[in-house]
Protein backbone atom coordinates (compact mmCIF):
# COMPACT_ATOMS: atom_id res chain seq x y z
CA UNK A 1 0.00 0.00 0.00
CA UNK A 2 1.21 3.27 -1.22
CA UNK A 3 0.15 6.40 0.67
CA UNK A 4 0.81 9.11 -1.98
CA UNK A 5 -1.17 7.46 -4.41
CA UNK A 6 -4.04 6.42 -1.75
CA UNK A 7 -3.78 10.36 -1.23
CA UNK A 8 -3.60 11.25 -5.05
CA UNK A 9 -7.06 9.55 -5.54
CA UNK A 10 -8.45 11.32 -2.74
CA UNK A 11 -7.45 14.47 -3.64
CA UNK A 12 -9.33 13.58 -7.43
CA UNK A 13 -12.67 13.46 -5.51
CA UNK A 14 -12.31 16.31 -3.77
CA UNK A 15 -10.93 18.63 -6.96
CA UNK A 16 -14.29 17.02 -8.07
CA UNK A 17 -16.58 17.65 -5.71
CA UNK A 18 -15.60 21.22 -4.72
CA UNK A 19 -17.14 22.38 -7.58
CA UNK A 20 -19.95 20.38 -8.36
CA UNK A 21 -23.07 21.50 -6.58
CA UNK A 22 -25.37 18.40 -8.57
CA UNK A 23 -22.48 16.07 -6.77
CA UNK A 24 -22.94 17.57 -3.02
CA UNK A 25 -26.15 17.60 -3.49
CA UNK A 26 -26.63 14.08 -4.30
CA UNK A 27 -24.90 13.65 -1.65
CA UNK A 28 -27.52 14.46 0.77
CA UNK A 29 -30.41 14.52 -1.10
CA UNK A 30 -31.82 11.46 -0.83
CA UNK A 31 -30.87 10.80 2.72
CA UNK A 32 -32.91 14.24 3.81
CA UNK A 33 -35.69 13.34 1.66
CA UNK A 34 -36.01 10.25 3.39
CA UNK A 35 -35.90 11.49 6.82
CA UNK A 36 -38.26 14.35 6.09
CA UNK A 37 -40.99 12.20 4.29
CA UNK A 38 -40.54 8.99 6.67
CA UNK A 39 -39.99 10.81 9.55
CA UNK A 40 -43.46 13.16 9.30
CA UNK A 41 -45.17 9.81 7.98
CA UNK A 42 -43.61 8.40 11.82
CA UNK A 43 -44.88 11.27 13.30
CA UNK A 44 -48.34 10.78 12.63
CA UNK A 45 -48.97 7.51 12.50
CA UNK A 46 -47.33 7.36 16.37
CA UNK A 47 -50.54 9.76 17.52
CA UNK A 48 -52.81 6.90 16.68
CA UNK A 49 -50.53 4.39 18.59
CA UNK A 50 -50.28 5.77 21.66
CA UNK A 51 -49.81 2.65 23.05
CA UNK A 52 -46.07 2.42 20.96
CA UNK A 53 -44.41 5.72 22.00
CA UNK A 54 -40.85 5.01 20.39
CA UNK A 55 -41.75 4.15 17.09
CA UNK A 56 -40.48 7.72 16.29
CA UNK A 57 -37.18 6.53 17.63
CA UNK A 58 -37.21 3.02 15.84
CA UNK A 59 -38.37 4.37 12.36
CA UNK A 60 -36.18 7.44 12.07
CA UNK A 61 -32.60 5.63 14.03
CA UNK A 62 -33.30 3.19 11.55
CA UNK A 63 -33.77 5.82 8.62
CA UNK A 64 -30.62 7.59 9.59
CA UNK A 65 -28.42 4.04 10.03
CA UNK A 66 -29.99 2.41 7.13
CA UNK A 67 -28.55 5.45 5.16
CA UNK A 68 -24.99 5.14 6.52
CA UNK A 69 -24.72 1.74 5.04
CA UNK A 70 -26.25 3.36 1.66
CA UNK A 71 -23.53 5.94 1.27
CA UNK A 72 -20.65 3.66 2.55
CA UNK A 73 -21.79 1.60 -0.54
CA UNK A 74 -22.54 4.83 -2.88
CA UNK A 75 -18.70 5.92 -1.77
CA UNK A 76 -17.27 3.20 -3.55
CA UNK A 77 -19.22 2.43 -6.43
CA UNK A 78 -19.94 5.97 -7.77
CA UNK A 79 -15.85 6.93 -7.43
CA UNK A 80 -15.59 4.20 -9.55
CA UNK A 81 -18.09 5.25 -11.98
CA UNK A 82 -16.49 8.90 -11.73
CA UNK A 83 -13.66 7.39 -13.69
CA UNK A 84 -15.86 5.17 -16.16
CA UNK A 85 -17.93 8.43 -16.68
CA UNK A 86 -14.57 10.18 -17.37
CA UNK A 87 -12.51 7.85 -18.98
CA UNK A 88 -9.83 7.76 -17.19
CA UNK A 89 -9.84 4.28 -15.84
CA UNK A 90 -6.78 3.59 -18.42
CA UNK A 91 -4.93 6.12 -17.14
CA UNK A 92 -5.14 4.71 -13.67
CA UNK A 93 -4.46 1.26 -14.03
CA UNK A 94 -1.42 2.01 -16.76
CA UNK A 95 0.03 3.75 -13.83
CA UNK A 96 1.78 2.22 -10.98
CA UNK A 97 -1.53 2.09 -8.61
CA UNK A 98 -2.60 -1.01 -7.16
CA UNK A 99 -6.42 -2.41 -7.03
CA UNK A 100 -5.91 -2.51 -3.65
CA UNK A 101 -4.93 1.35 -3.22
CA UNK A 102 -7.95 2.19 -5.36
CA UNK A 103 -9.99 0.43 -3.17
CA UNK A 104 -8.26 1.89 -0.14
CA UNK A 105 -8.94 5.16 -1.67
CA UNK A 106 -12.93 4.64 -2.45
CA UNK A 107 -13.18 3.72 1.25
CA UNK A 108 -11.60 6.76 3.07
CA UNK A 109 -13.75 8.98 0.33
CA UNK A 110 -16.85 6.91 1.40
CA UNK A 111 -16.17 7.38 5.27
CA UNK A 112 -16.04 11.46 4.41
CA UNK A 113 -19.69 11.17 2.21
CA UNK A 114 -20.60 9.35 5.40
CA UNK A 115 -19.21 11.44 8.05
CA UNK A 116 -20.89 14.35 5.92
CA UNK A 117 -24.42 12.50 5.41
CA UNK A 118 -23.92 11.55 9.24
CA UNK A 119 -23.86 15.18 10.75
CA UNK A 120 -26.83 16.26 8.62
CA UNK A 121 -29.00 13.82 9.29
CA UNK A 122 -28.15 13.92 13.04
CA UNK A 123 -28.97 17.93 12.81
CA UNK A 124 -32.17 18.04 10.74
CA UNK A 125 -33.65 14.59 13.10
CA UNK A 126 -33.10 16.40 16.36
CA UNK A 127 -34.74 20.16 14.80
CA UNK A 128 -37.54 18.37 13.29
CA UNK A 129 -38.13 15.48 15.38
CA UNK A 130 -36.15 15.57 18.35
CA UNK A 131 -34.77 12.88 17.85
CA UNK A 132 -30.83 12.28 19.49
CA UNK A 133 -29.43 9.56 17.70
CA UNK A 134 -26.86 9.27 20.61
CA UNK A 135 -29.81 7.36 22.61
CA UNK A 136 -28.15 4.55 20.84
CA UNK A 137 -25.17 4.87 23.68
CA UNK A 138 -22.01 3.37 23.27
CA UNK A 139 -23.51 0.81 20.85
CA UNK A 140 -23.48 3.69 18.45
CA UNK A 141 -19.85 3.19 17.31
CA UNK A 142 -20.13 -0.66 16.61
CA UNK A 143 -23.43 -0.06 14.95
CA UNK A 144 -21.80 2.55 12.13
CA UNK A 145 -18.72 0.64 11.75
CA UNK A 146 -20.58 -2.44 10.73
CA UNK A 147 -22.88 -0.40 8.79
CA UNK A 148 -20.01 1.00 7.22
CA UNK A 149 -18.26 -2.09 6.45
CA UNK A 150 -21.58 -3.75 5.09
CA UNK A 151 -21.95 -0.95 2.87
CA UNK A 152 -18.56 -1.04 1.60
CA UNK A 153 -19.11 -4.90 0.91
CA UNK A 154 -21.91 -4.32 -1.19
CA UNK A 155 -20.05 -1.73 -2.69
CA UNK A 156 -16.85 -3.40 -4.03
CA UNK A 157 -19.57 -6.15 -5.00
CA UNK A 158 -21.29 -3.94 -7.34
CA UNK A 159 -18.18 -2.18 -8.33
CA UNK A 160 -16.76 -5.64 -9.11
CA UNK A 161 -19.73 -6.63 -11.23
CA UNK A 162 -19.69 -3.48 -13.18
CA UNK A 163 -15.73 -3.79 -14.24
CA UNK A 164 -16.72 -7.08 -15.17
CA UNK A 165 -20.02 -6.07 -17.10
CA UNK A 166 -19.30 -2.95 -18.47
CA UNK A 167 -21.84 0.39 -18.10
CA UNK A 168 -24.50 -1.99 -18.46
CA UNK A 169 -24.42 -2.92 -14.95
CA UNK A 170 -24.28 0.94 -14.38
CA UNK A 171 -28.17 0.83 -12.62
CA UNK A 172 -26.41 -1.64 -10.14
CA UNK A 173 -24.58 1.11 -8.22
CA UNK A 174 -28.37 2.67 -6.89
CA UNK A 175 -29.65 -0.78 -6.99
CA UNK A 176 -27.77 -3.13 -5.90
CA UNK A 177 -27.99 -2.27 -1.92
CA UNK A 178 -31.70 -2.83 -1.66
CA UNK A 179 -31.76 -6.47 -2.78
CA UNK A 180 -30.34 -6.48 0.91
CA UNK A 181 -32.85 -4.36 2.57
CA UNK A 182 -35.66 -6.93 3.02
CA UNK A 183 -33.45 -9.22 5.03
CA UNK A 184 -31.62 -6.74 6.78
CA UNK A 185 -34.62 -5.96 8.70
CA UNK A 186 -34.26 -2.61 8.92
CA UNK A 187 -37.76 -1.06 10.04
CA UNK A 188 -39.20 -4.63 11.69
CA UNK A 189 -37.82 -7.17 13.79
CA UNK A 190 -36.89 -10.51 11.98
CA UNK A 191 -39.07 -12.39 13.86
CA UNK A 192 -41.82 -11.40 11.23
CA UNK A 193 -40.05 -12.33 8.49
CA UNK A 194 -41.15 -15.87 7.29
CA UNK A 195 -38.74 -18.80 8.37
CA UNK A 196 -36.48 -19.21 5.11
CA UNK A 197 -35.79 -15.50 5.24
CA UNK A 198 -34.68 -15.32 9.01
CA UNK A 199 -32.49 -17.81 7.95
CA UNK A 200 -31.21 -15.78 5.45
CA UNK A 201 -31.06 -12.63 7.43
CA UNK A 202 -29.01 -14.71 10.18
CA UNK A 203 -26.36 -14.39 8.00
CA UNK A 204 -26.86 -10.33 6.92
CA UNK A 205 -24.79 -8.11 9.22
CA UNK A 206 -27.48 -5.23 9.02
CA UNK A 207 -30.08 -7.76 9.97
CA UNK A 208 -27.96 -7.99 13.18
CA UNK A 209 -27.22 -4.42 13.93
CA UNK A 210 -31.11 -3.28 13.46
CA UNK A 211 -31.91 -5.94 16.05
CA UNK A 212 -29.39 -4.58 18.27
CA UNK A 213 -30.51 -1.25 17.78
CA UNK A 214 -33.85 -1.76 18.65
CA UNK A 215 -32.77 -3.68 21.43
CA UNK A 216 -30.97 -1.02 22.95
CA UNK A 217 -34.09 0.85 22.50
CA UNK A 218 -36.64 -1.79 23.93
CA UNK A 219 -34.44 -3.25 26.83
CA UNK A 220 -31.69 -0.60 27.05
CA UNK A 221 -29.06 -3.23 27.12
CA UNK A 222 -25.80 -3.58 25.29
CA UNK A 223 -26.20 -5.91 22.30
CA UNK A 224 -23.33 -8.21 22.39
CA UNK A 225 -24.10 -10.61 20.57
CA UNK A 226 -25.88 -8.76 17.88
CA UNK A 227 -22.33 -7.57 17.37
CA UNK A 228 -20.13 -10.05 17.43
CA UNK A 229 -22.19 -11.94 14.93
CA UNK A 230 -22.15 -8.78 12.70
CA UNK A 231 -18.44 -8.13 13.02
CA UNK A 232 -17.58 -11.73 12.31
CA UNK A 233 -19.73 -11.69 9.35
CA UNK A 234 -18.62 -8.48 7.66
CA UNK A 235 -14.77 -9.73 9.08
CA UNK A 236 -15.25 -12.31 6.33
CA UNK A 237 -17.32 -10.67 3.81
CA UNK A 238 -14.63 -7.94 3.67
CA UNK A 239 -11.98 -10.42 3.33
CA UNK A 240 -14.11 -12.44 0.24
CA UNK A 241 -15.44 -9.07 -1.14
CA UNK A 242 -11.61 -7.95 -1.68
CA UNK A 243 -11.15 -11.68 -3.06
CA UNK A 244 -13.34 -10.89 -6.11
CA UNK A 245 -12.39 -7.66 -6.31
CA UNK A 246 -9.13 -8.76 -7.61
CA UNK A 247 -10.18 -11.99 -8.94
CA UNK A 248 -12.81 -9.57 -11.25
CA UNK A 249 -9.15 -7.23 -11.94
CA UNK A 250 -7.48 -10.05 -13.34
CA UNK A 251 -10.30 -11.77 -15.29
CA UNK A 252 -11.05 -8.01 -16.62
CA UNK A 253 -7.49 -7.68 -17.57
CA UNK A 254 -7.28 -11.01 -19.55
CA UNK A 255 -10.28 -10.22 -21.37
CA UNK A 256 -9.36 -7.17 -22.29
CA UNK A 257 -12.91 -5.45 -20.71
CA UNK A 258 -10.88 -2.63 -18.74
CA UNK A 259 -9.65 -1.08 -21.60
CA UNK A 260 -12.79 -1.26 -23.02
CA UNK A 261 -14.80 -0.11 -19.45
CA UNK A 262 -12.15 2.79 -19.10
CA UNK A 263 -10.78 3.88 -21.75
CA UNK B 1 15.35 -1.55 -22.91
CA UNK B 2 11.95 -3.73 -23.90
CA UNK B 3 12.28 -7.43 -25.02
CA UNK B 4 9.01 -8.79 -26.09
CA UNK B 5 9.07 -12.72 -27.02
CA UNK B 6 6.34 -14.81 -28.47
CA UNK B 7 4.11 -12.34 -27.21
CA UNK B 8 0.30 -13.54 -28.18
CA UNK B 9 -3.07 -12.18 -27.36
CA UNK B 10 -6.30 -13.95 -27.89
CA UNK B 11 -9.98 -13.00 -27.31
CA UNK B 12 -12.28 -15.20 -27.61
CA UNK B 13 -10.41 -17.64 -29.72
CA UNK B 14 -9.57 -14.30 -31.96
CA UNK B 15 -5.99 -13.85 -32.52
CA UNK B 16 -5.22 -10.08 -31.95
CA UNK B 17 -1.31 -10.67 -31.64
CA UNK B 18 0.06 -13.57 -32.76
CA UNK B 19 3.29 -14.60 -31.37
CA UNK B 20 5.11 -11.10 -32.04
CA UNK B 21 8.91 -10.84 -31.12
CA UNK B 22 10.99 -7.01 -30.86
CA UNK B 23 13.15 -5.00 -28.93
CA UNK B 24 13.32 -1.67 -28.68
CA UNK B 25 16.75 -0.38 -27.44
CA UNK B 26 17.20 2.49 -25.10
CA UNK B 27 16.73 5.78 -27.03
CA UNK B 28 15.20 4.95 -29.69
CA UNK B 29 11.83 5.46 -31.30
CA UNK B 30 10.26 2.83 -32.37
CA UNK B 31 7.29 3.26 -35.19
CA UNK B 32 4.29 0.18 -34.83
CA UNK B 33 2.43 0.95 -38.21
CA UNK B 34 -0.34 -1.18 -39.46
CA UNK B 35 -4.10 -1.04 -40.74
CA UNK B 36 -6.72 -1.17 -37.82
CA UNK B 37 -7.06 -4.32 -36.01
CA UNK B 38 -3.62 -5.36 -36.86
CA UNK B 39 -2.81 -5.71 -33.05
CA UNK B 40 -0.84 -2.00 -32.36
CA UNK B 41 -2.83 -1.04 -29.71
CA UNK B 42 -3.64 -4.55 -28.20
CA UNK B 43 0.82 -4.98 -27.57
CA UNK B 44 0.47 -0.93 -26.43
CA UNK B 45 -1.84 -2.53 -23.91
CA UNK B 46 -0.07 -5.31 -22.72
CA UNK B 47 3.24 -3.26 -22.46
CA UNK B 48 0.98 -1.20 -20.11
CA UNK B 49 -0.68 -4.47 -18.27
CA UNK B 50 -3.97 -3.40 -19.04
CA UNK B 51 -4.25 -6.18 -20.75
CA UNK B 52 -2.74 -9.52 -19.88
CA UNK B 53 -1.26 -11.52 -22.23
CA UNK B 54 -2.55 -15.09 -23.50
CA UNK B 55 1.11 -16.11 -23.39
CA UNK B 56 5.00 -14.78 -24.41
CA UNK B 57 7.45 -12.45 -22.10
CA UNK B 58 7.46 -8.66 -21.95
CA UNK B 59 10.71 -7.52 -20.40
CA UNK B 60 11.19 -3.81 -19.95
CA UNK B 61 14.63 -2.51 -18.72
CA UNK B 62 15.41 -6.19 -17.63
CA UNK B 63 12.73 -6.79 -15.33
CA UNK B 64 9.46 -9.16 -16.58
CA UNK B 65 6.85 -7.36 -16.50
CA UNK B 66 4.50 -9.69 -14.77
CA UNK B 67 6.63 -9.71 -11.61
CA UNK B 68 7.81 -5.97 -11.15
CA UNK B 69 4.86 -4.19 -12.05
CA UNK B 70 4.77 -1.01 -9.79
CA UNK B 71 9.48 -0.60 -10.88
CA UNK B 72 8.39 -0.57 -14.30
CA UNK B 73 5.15 1.14 -14.84
CA UNK B 74 6.52 3.88 -12.55
CA UNK B 75 8.86 4.61 -14.86
CA UNK B 76 6.39 3.99 -18.05
CA UNK B 77 3.61 6.47 -19.28
CA UNK B 78 1.25 6.77 -22.04
CA UNK B 79 -0.22 9.37 -24.37
CA UNK B 80 -3.34 8.56 -26.25
CA UNK B 81 -5.62 10.29 -28.44
CA UNK B 82 -8.34 7.69 -27.55
CA UNK B 83 -7.94 8.38 -23.87
CA UNK B 84 -9.82 11.05 -21.95
CA UNK B 85 -8.36 12.65 -18.42
CA UNK B 86 -10.93 13.86 -15.81
CA UNK B 87 -12.79 16.19 -17.28
CA UNK B 88 -14.29 18.54 -14.23
CA UNK B 89 -10.90 19.16 -13.13
CA UNK B 90 -8.73 21.59 -14.22
CA UNK B 91 -5.51 21.11 -16.45
CA UNK B 92 -3.67 21.94 -13.36
CA UNK B 93 -5.30 19.51 -10.73
CA UNK B 94 -4.85 16.77 -13.56
CA UNK B 95 -1.03 16.92 -13.40
CA UNK B 96 -1.72 17.49 -9.04
CA UNK B 97 -2.76 14.16 -9.66
CA UNK B 98 -0.55 12.28 -11.82
CA UNK B 99 2.24 13.89 -10.29
CA UNK B 100 1.15 12.27 -7.30
CA UNK B 101 0.23 8.98 -8.57
CA UNK B 102 3.86 8.43 -10.13
CA UNK B 103 5.50 10.05 -7.24
CA UNK B 104 7.12 12.36 -8.52
CA UNK B 105 10.25 14.58 -7.08
CA UNK B 106 9.44 18.52 -6.27
CA UNK B 107 5.74 18.07 -7.78
CA UNK B 108 4.84 21.88 -8.16
CA UNK B 109 8.23 22.48 -9.75
CA UNK B 110 7.82 19.79 -12.00
CA UNK B 111 4.29 20.61 -12.87
CA UNK B 112 5.41 24.19 -13.50
CA UNK B 113 8.36 23.29 -15.76
CA UNK B 114 6.12 20.58 -17.68
CA UNK B 115 3.15 23.40 -18.36
CA UNK B 116 6.24 25.99 -19.56
CA UNK B 117 7.89 23.58 -22.06
CA UNK B 118 4.29 22.98 -23.52
CA UNK B 119 3.06 26.07 -23.03
CA UNK B 120 0.07 25.74 -21.26
CA UNK B 121 0.22 28.37 -19.46
CA UNK B 122 -2.83 30.22 -20.88
CA UNK B 123 -5.05 27.00 -20.18
CA UNK B 124 -3.47 25.76 -16.61
CA UNK B 125 -6.25 26.50 -14.52
CA UNK B 126 -9.16 25.96 -17.77
CA UNK B 127 -11.49 22.73 -17.00
CA UNK B 128 -10.50 20.04 -18.97
CA UNK B 129 -13.79 19.37 -20.95
CA UNK B 130 -13.32 22.89 -21.87
CA UNK B 131 -9.79 22.12 -24.11
CA UNK B 132 -10.00 21.95 -27.60
CA UNK B 133 -8.29 18.69 -29.33
CA UNK B 134 -5.22 20.03 -29.85
CA UNK B 135 -4.94 20.89 -26.18
CA UNK B 136 -6.38 17.61 -24.76
CA UNK B 137 -3.70 16.55 -26.82
CA UNK B 138 -1.18 18.66 -24.92
CA UNK B 139 -2.61 17.90 -21.37
CA UNK B 140 -2.40 14.41 -22.28
CA UNK B 141 1.64 14.95 -23.39
CA UNK B 142 2.14 16.44 -20.26
CA UNK B 143 0.81 14.10 -18.34
CA UNK B 144 3.13 11.63 -19.92
CA UNK B 145 6.37 13.67 -19.78
CA UNK B 146 5.57 14.94 -15.97
CA UNK B 147 7.02 11.68 -14.99
CA UNK B 148 10.42 11.65 -17.26
CA UNK B 149 9.50 8.02 -17.82
CA UNK B 150 11.82 6.23 -19.73
CA UNK B 151 9.57 4.52 -21.52
CA UNK B 152 7.21 6.23 -23.35
CA UNK B 153 4.08 4.63 -25.18
CA UNK B 154 2.80 7.32 -27.95
CA UNK B 155 -0.95 5.92 -29.49
CA UNK B 156 -1.84 7.77 -32.93
CA UNK B 157 -1.16 11.49 -30.22
CA UNK B 158 -1.38 13.58 -33.21
CA UNK B 159 -5.13 12.01 -34.33
CA UNK B 160 -7.50 14.41 -34.69
CA UNK B 161 -4.99 17.23 -34.88
CA UNK B 162 -4.93 19.52 -38.01
CA UNK B 163 -1.29 19.59 -39.42
CA UNK B 164 -0.32 22.64 -38.03
CA UNK B 165 -1.25 21.01 -34.05
CA UNK B 166 0.15 17.45 -35.10
CA UNK B 167 3.62 19.64 -36.74
CA UNK B 168 3.74 21.45 -33.08
CA UNK B 169 3.00 18.05 -31.37
CA UNK B 170 5.71 15.79 -33.13
CA UNK B 171 8.32 18.78 -32.66
CA UNK B 172 7.44 18.49 -29.09
CA UNK B 173 8.05 14.82 -28.80
CA UNK B 174 11.41 14.77 -30.10
CA UNK B 175 12.63 17.98 -28.19
CA UNK B 176 11.10 15.44 -25.21
CA UNK B 177 13.18 12.89 -26.27
CA UNK B 178 16.76 14.55 -27.16
CA UNK B 179 16.62 15.98 -23.60
CA UNK B 180 15.74 12.60 -21.57
CA UNK B 181 16.96 10.03 -24.00
CA UNK B 182 14.13 8.53 -23.58
CA UNK B 183 12.78 5.36 -25.56
CA UNK B 184 9.56 5.97 -27.23
CA UNK B 185 7.00 3.60 -29.38
CA UNK B 186 4.75 5.26 -31.49
CA UNK B 187 1.95 4.29 -33.53
CA UNK B 188 0.24 6.26 -36.31
CA UNK B 189 -1.76 6.01 -39.31
CA UNK B 190 0.22 9.27 -40.72
CA UNK B 191 3.22 7.42 -42.91
CA UNK B 192 5.00 11.03 -43.09
CA UNK B 193 5.12 11.37 -39.55
CA UNK B 194 6.08 7.74 -38.98
CA UNK B 195 9.06 8.34 -41.44
CA UNK B 196 9.95 11.90 -39.46
CA UNK B 197 9.45 9.92 -36.17
CA UNK B 198 10.90 6.71 -35.86
CA UNK B 199 14.38 5.59 -36.16
CA UNK B 200 13.15 1.71 -37.22
CA UNK B 201 9.70 0.57 -38.47
CA UNK B 202 8.03 -2.62 -37.22
CA UNK B 203 4.90 -3.17 -39.66
CA UNK B 204 2.13 -5.60 -38.11
CA UNK B 205 -1.10 -6.78 -40.01
CA UNK B 206 -3.21 -9.65 -38.54
CA UNK B 207 -1.38 -9.56 -35.42
CA UNK B 208 1.99 -10.89 -37.14
CA UNK B 209 4.80 -8.68 -37.63
CA UNK B 210 5.45 -8.81 -41.36
CA UNK B 211 8.47 -6.38 -41.54
CA UNK B 212 10.73 -4.91 -39.67
CA UNK B 213 13.73 -2.10 -40.12
CA UNK B 214 14.37 1.56 -41.65
CA UNK B 215 11.51 3.08 -43.41
CA UNK B 216 14.00 2.77 -46.71
CA UNK B 217 14.30 -0.77 -45.91
CA UNK B 218 10.78 -1.72 -45.76
CA UNK B 219 9.96 -0.37 -48.36
CA UNK B 220 12.65 -2.19 -50.58
CA UNK B 221 11.19 -5.42 -49.03
CA UNK B 222 8.20 -4.46 -50.50
CA UNK B 223 8.90 -3.19 -53.51
CA UNK B 224 7.33 -0.29 -53.52
CA UNK B 225 7.83 3.55 -53.57
CA UNK B 226 6.93 4.55 -49.78
CA UNK B 227 5.78 3.39 -46.91
CA UNK B 228 2.34 5.10 -47.61
CA UNK B 229 2.59 2.19 -50.51
CA UNK B 230 3.47 -0.65 -48.58
CA UNK B 231 0.56 0.28 -46.40
CA UNK B 232 -2.01 0.16 -48.52
CA UNK B 233 -0.51 -3.13 -50.20
CA UNK B 234 -0.73 -4.61 -46.49
CA UNK B 235 -3.79 -3.66 -46.05
CA UNK B 236 -5.54 -4.77 -49.01
CA UNK B 237 -3.79 -8.08 -48.95
CA UNK B 238 -5.19 -8.37 -45.74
Amino acid sequence: MNGNRIHALILRHLFLYQRSLPRIMEIFYWPLLDLVVWGFITVYLSQFKSGLPSVVTFFIGALILWDILFRAQQGITISFLEEIWSRNLMNLFASPLKPGEFLAATMIISLCKVGAVLIVAVLVAWAFYSFNLFILGVSLIPFILNLIIMGWVIGILTTAIIMRYGQEAEVLAWGMVFIFQPVSCVFYPVAVLPMFLQSIAHWIPAAHVFEGMRDVITNNSFPLTELIWASGLNTLYLFASFFLFHHIYNVAKAKGILVRVGG
Amino acid sequence: MVKVRELTKKFNGITAVDHISFDIRKGEILGLLGPNGAGKTTTIHMLLDIVTPTSGEILIGGQDLSQHREEILSQTNFASSHIAMPYSLTVEENLNIFARLYEVPHQQERIDQVIDELEMASIRSKLTRALSSGQMTRLSLAKAFLTQPKLLLLDEPTASLDPDSADKTRTLIQKYQQQFECTILYTSHNMREMEQMSNRIIFMSNGKIVANGTAQEITSQFGRRDLEDVFLTVARRG
